[in-house]
């Protein structure tokens, strides 16, 4: 428990439950990155501008963080474009087949006591646990 | 006012990825990595979000409408399906091999990060492919019009 940051991990989260709680309270809509942006292929044409709008915004957010002064360490991981590429497309597809990613079905869905969104984030958290246990400990370790 | 109220979550959303470290992808595999040294940070940032989350929920369910929209848009599915299930499974899978999920993803575009542009585009990819049978499944129906 080398890393573990539990105060600014709190804040953080504190931060992600207020601007989901702000979404549902001002556009009623659920704050899930997935289904905001992959529910634009299905939307209305009128439907599009606040989904465009939250995807800029979270783009903004490091750029503001770091114009006020904030510092945003370079990650540590490095991966293979073919391994990005191949994780990028599953979490793409699984995504909108199970409607929902870590913000949909595990912020939002166990905030409102939803039954999918906890059994989706039981699933996902365990998929994602034997994924990093094969990989980083069985094969190449 | 709508698309300025979204555009303010998104900012603050992606804050709070930036504050608590869930943009690096590092900080993701650390929690995953149960038999390594593992590092609970994402479940404090679940526990400061869903509570955060549940209150503002509760106050939604207390209002007859958002502020800035007609009706309150929330799921209607209830089922745990084999999508549901099928979808999880491979979203869990490809979080697990890159340490990103969609939002840090995308937020990480933001600090010109050349992996979360690899992801991302990858992404839109597989959201792509899931809705190809449904854009095809369209097209003798609109033909008919």
């Amino acid at each position: 428990m080398a890393n573990f940051t539990p105060i600014s991990a709190l804040a953080g989260g504190g931060l992600i439950g207020l601007a989901a709680a702000l979404l549902m309270l001002l556009d009623g809509r659920i704050a899930g990155i997935s289904g905001i942006i992959g529910g634009a292929a299905r939307a209305a044409r009128d439907d599009l501008g606040w989904r465009a709008a939250f995807v800029i915004g979270l783009i903004a957010a490091p750029l503001v963080y770091g114009a006020a002064g904030g510092d945003i360490p370079p990650t540590a991981l490095s991966l293979s474009p073919a391994t990005l590429a191949a994780a990028g497309l599953l979490v793409g597809f699984g995504t909108r087949l199970g409607n929902g990613c870590t913000s949909g079905h595990a912020v939002c869905g166990m905030a409102r006591l939803s039954t999918r969104g906890v059994a989706a984030t039981f699933i996902f958290m365990v998929a994602a646990f034997v994924t990093v246990f094969v990989t980083h400990h069985l094969v190449g370790g | 006012m709508n698309i300025l109220a979204a555009l303010i979550s998104g900012l603050i959303f992606g804050l709070g990825l930036v504050v608590s470290q869930m943009i690096d992808p590092a900080k993701i595999i650390a929690f995953l990595d149960l038999a390594g040294s593992w590092d609970p940070s994402l479940a404090c940032v679940m526990a400061g979000a869903v509570p955060v989350a549940a209150i503002g929920y509760a106050l939604a369910r207390r209002r007859p409408r958002p502020l800035f929209a007609d009706t309150f848009r929330l799921p209607v599915l209830s089922a745990i399906d084999a999508r549901l299930i099928g979808g999880a499974v491979l979203f869990g899978v490809g979080w697990g091999l890159a340490g990103y999920c969609p939002g840090p993803a995308v937020a990480a575009i933001g600090i010109g990060r050349p992996s979360a542009l690899i992801f991302v585009l990858a992404m839109l990819v597989g959201m792509a492919l899931h809705e190809l049978p449904l854009l095809l499944a369209r097209r003798p129906s609109s033909s008919e019009v």
